[in-house]
């Protein structure tokens, strides 16, 4: 994937010797060990939380994946990650949902419509947003964003009451997966607008001239040259903020307040995700109970391995095929 | 559309209207945006909605809905449909600004309240949570040394690696290299804590320490470390490597004195940004160090705070003057990461590689 753009400097023709061969053979060998280093570490994360994972999964007397309740350490121990799936799949559902457009649209201004000598000042500040540390999303999201979002759950309830989804029997506005969602769609659209921006640039400017050449108007070019063209990029772009709002831990668990159960409202407190599941009962747990944190976290790992393995073999393949620009 | 009638003697005729049609005039997008808000703004007096929010969105969708009709009729549908694409562009943009200016604002606004001297040079030691005082020192302490041994550990390897695949990486194992690191990037921080606990604590013993949080860090920095400093030594010519091939240098010490030298400010820029972003990861921390409210400068024993372990103590107290801590604890981490960010910014743009 890297190589070809690479020179090729293969080994000084002519320079031989004992002691040139020795040090190059050391400084090779260390290098490709810190290599096999990472390949080996990824392989370890799954395999030591395998080895965790067992005696609860053993211990559990219930089906792991459809129960709702998480008492690990009673006996015998009944859990199961449903709800937690669930809160995850649909927090990380509706961050994308805000995330997507609102990120390609930063990304289409940043490399099509802002004028360049603005454009990589303007990329800094939406990069500083990803900067923002995720506790202090979460401080934020609990204090100054979840008083506000009061109103527009009540308001989702008025007018579209009749759709469950938004229905609030409860009459219960706060700590919700509404809220959960908005605060990780703002952290996730650094990553999907920096990604799909990349994408964007690449558009070979021979692509976009032609199209306002024949009098296309700038949105026209940019549907006919530069969304074709970075189909693939926007993809993976999505793909890779699914993934960070898969594994967000701690602005969810501050925001979302800890219900083990499965809950379609939503606008009323309750759900719960695999990250902030384990944040949360960690220092309560028990041996099984510690184990079963494992279990859920391991889910967690392979879901979020595979989203990204997809993200980045759809951004590789890209990169085979799109000579065309240089 | 059909060109216009040839022109008759004396009538002038607009030759850009002909060739590219009616257009909105000059002063179209400002007046449409100007009816907008003198609209928006009445109607907010006539009560039919009330607030500042409320206000600023009516006016963007009057804005909006105005100015694509008015484009409609005089220029036809696709002009309509490009401005309605324009507007819309810009909107995200400035929507996403919104709440990084709400955070900066609100963290700057109630942290600064809480800030003096005394914050910075005390503990929590003796503190109640109800009371005002105390502060961060302890938590400090920490961030700086988990995070310092975290970079320690991290970037030697990193580079390392980065090294590899930009010099000696070819086939299959380098592929899987880059493509594991890219994967790597998106293991999420909580997962990264439960492998020092599984890994390290679990299966060796090993005491819950800073240490421990430092290793988990340096899972989520190394990715970042690999990725900046590959493309940092991919940007050194490779005709510096030629001459030093042709003067008879090794190649180790080729990449050791030539190749990492010129590509150094970007390496170092990227380590920063990879600092900035662990720095104020918390999940993992709270798995692998338990939390304490006093000083502790042993990084290999005992329980060790943290800055953000610390917000996420105070927030959990949750009384008036623990949350107002908290907020303390934010606006310093959050100065700490801005100025690692911008001093990245800074070094990238003063040493910028002049081969463009």
């Amino acid at each position: 994937m890297k190589q070809q753009t690479l020179p090729t400097n293969d080994d000084p023709v002519g320079i031989r010797g004992a002691s040139v061969r020795r040090g190059d053979r050391v400084f090779i060998g260390l290098a490709r060990g810190a290599g096999i280093f990472v390949l080996c570490l990824m392989g370890a994360i799954g395999a030591f939380l395998t080895w965790q994972a067992i005696p609860a999964l053993q211990a559990n007397s219930a089906n792991f994946f459809t129960t709702e309740t998480w008492f690990p350490d009673a006996s015998p121990p009944v859990f199961g990650i449903a709800a937690i799936a669930f809160g995850t799949i649909v927090t990380a559902t509706l961050a994308m949902c805000l995330a997507v457009p609102i990120g390609i649209g930063i990304a289409l201004f940043i490399a099509h419509y802002a004028s360049r000598r603005i454009a990589s000042g303007l990329a800094f500040i939406v990069d500083l947003l990803a900067a923002v540390p995720s506790i202090i999303f979460g401080l934020w999201g609990l204090q100054s964003l979840m008083p506000r979002m009061g109103g527009i759950g009540r308001w989702l309830n008025d007018y579209f009451g009749w759709i469950p989804l938004f229905a609030n029997p409860q009459q219960v506005y706060t700590k919700s997966i509404l809220v959960a969602g908005v605060v990780l769609a703002i952290m996730i659209i650094p990553t999907i607008s920096a990604v799909s921006r990349e994408v964007f640039l690449q558009v070979p400017a021979g692509h976009v001239e032609a199209a306002l050449a024949l009098g296309a108007t700038r949105w026209e070019m940019v549907r006919t040259a530069v969304f074709p063209f970075g189909r693939a990029g926007m993809i993976s772009a999505a793909m890779l903020g699914l993934g960070r709002a898969l594994g967000e831990t701690i602005a969810v668990a501050l925001v979302l307040s800890a219900v083990f159960d499965i809950n379609w409202h939503i606008t009323e407190p309750g759900g719960s995700t695999f990250a902030a599941n384990i944040a949360l009962k960690w220092n309560e747990a028990g041996t099984v109970g510690l184990s079963a944190l494992v279990a859920s976290g391991l889910v967690l790992f392979v879901i979020t391995l595979v989203v990204n393995m997809i993200a980045r073999l759809i951004v590789a393949r890209r990169k085979e095929y799109s000579g065309a620009n240089s | 559309m059909s060109l216009a009638p040839p022109p008759i003697h004396n009538q002038t005729i607009d030759i850009h209207e002909v060739l590219a049609g009616r257009r909105l005039p000059r002063w179209g997008v400002p007046s449409a945006a100007a009816a907008a808000v003198v609209v928006a703004v009445l109607l907010n007096a006539l009560g039919i909605y009330g607030g500042v929010a409320q206000t600023t969105i009516a006016t963007i969708l009057l804005f909006v809905v105005g100015q694509t009709i008015w484009s409609f009729v005089i220029e036809g549908r696709r002009h309509a449909m490009d401005r309605l694409a324009t507007t819309t562009i810009y909107a995200t943009f400035l929507l996403a600004l919104v709440p990084l200016l709400w955070i900066l604002f609100t963290v700057v606004q109630r942290g600064i309240s809480v800030l003096s001297a005394d914050f910075f040079s005390s503990s929590m030691r003796n503190v109640s949570p109800r009371r005002p005082g105390g502060g961060i020192w302890h938590a400090l302490i920490g961030t700086i040394e988990q995070v310092l041994m975290a970079t320690l550990i991290a970037v030697p390897i990193g580079l390392l690696v980065a090294i590899y695949l930009v010099e000696f990486g070819r086939g299959r194992l380098a592929t899987f290299v880059s493509f594991f690191v890219d994967v790597m990037t998106g293991v999420p921080s909580i997962v990264a804590g439960l492998f020092i606990y599984t890994g390290l604590i679990l299966a060796l013993g090993m005491e819950r320490s800073g240490f421990a949080a430092s290793l988990a860090l340096v899972l989520l920095m190394l990715p970042v470390v690999v990725r900046t400093a590959e493309e940092m030594l991919k940007l050194v010519p490779t005709d510096l490597r030629e001459a030093a091939y042709a003067l008879g240098v090794p190649k180790w010490i080729t990449i050791l004195r030539i190749v990492v030298p010129t590509a150094l400010s970007g390496i170092i820029t990227g380590v920063m940004l990879a600092v900035a972003r662990v720095a104020g990861e918390t999940a993992p921390l709270l798995l692998t160090t338990f939390l304490t409210q006093g000083v502790n400068w042993d990084l290999f024993n005992g329980p060790q705070a943290a800055l953000p372990t610390f917000i996420w103590d105070q927030i959990s107290s949750g009384t008036t003057a623990s949350v107002d801590r908290a907020w303390g604890g934010a606006f310093v981490l959050i100065l700490f990461v801005a100025l690692l960010y911008i001093g990245a910014r800074l070094l990238a743009r003063v040493f910028a590689p002049k081969a463009r």
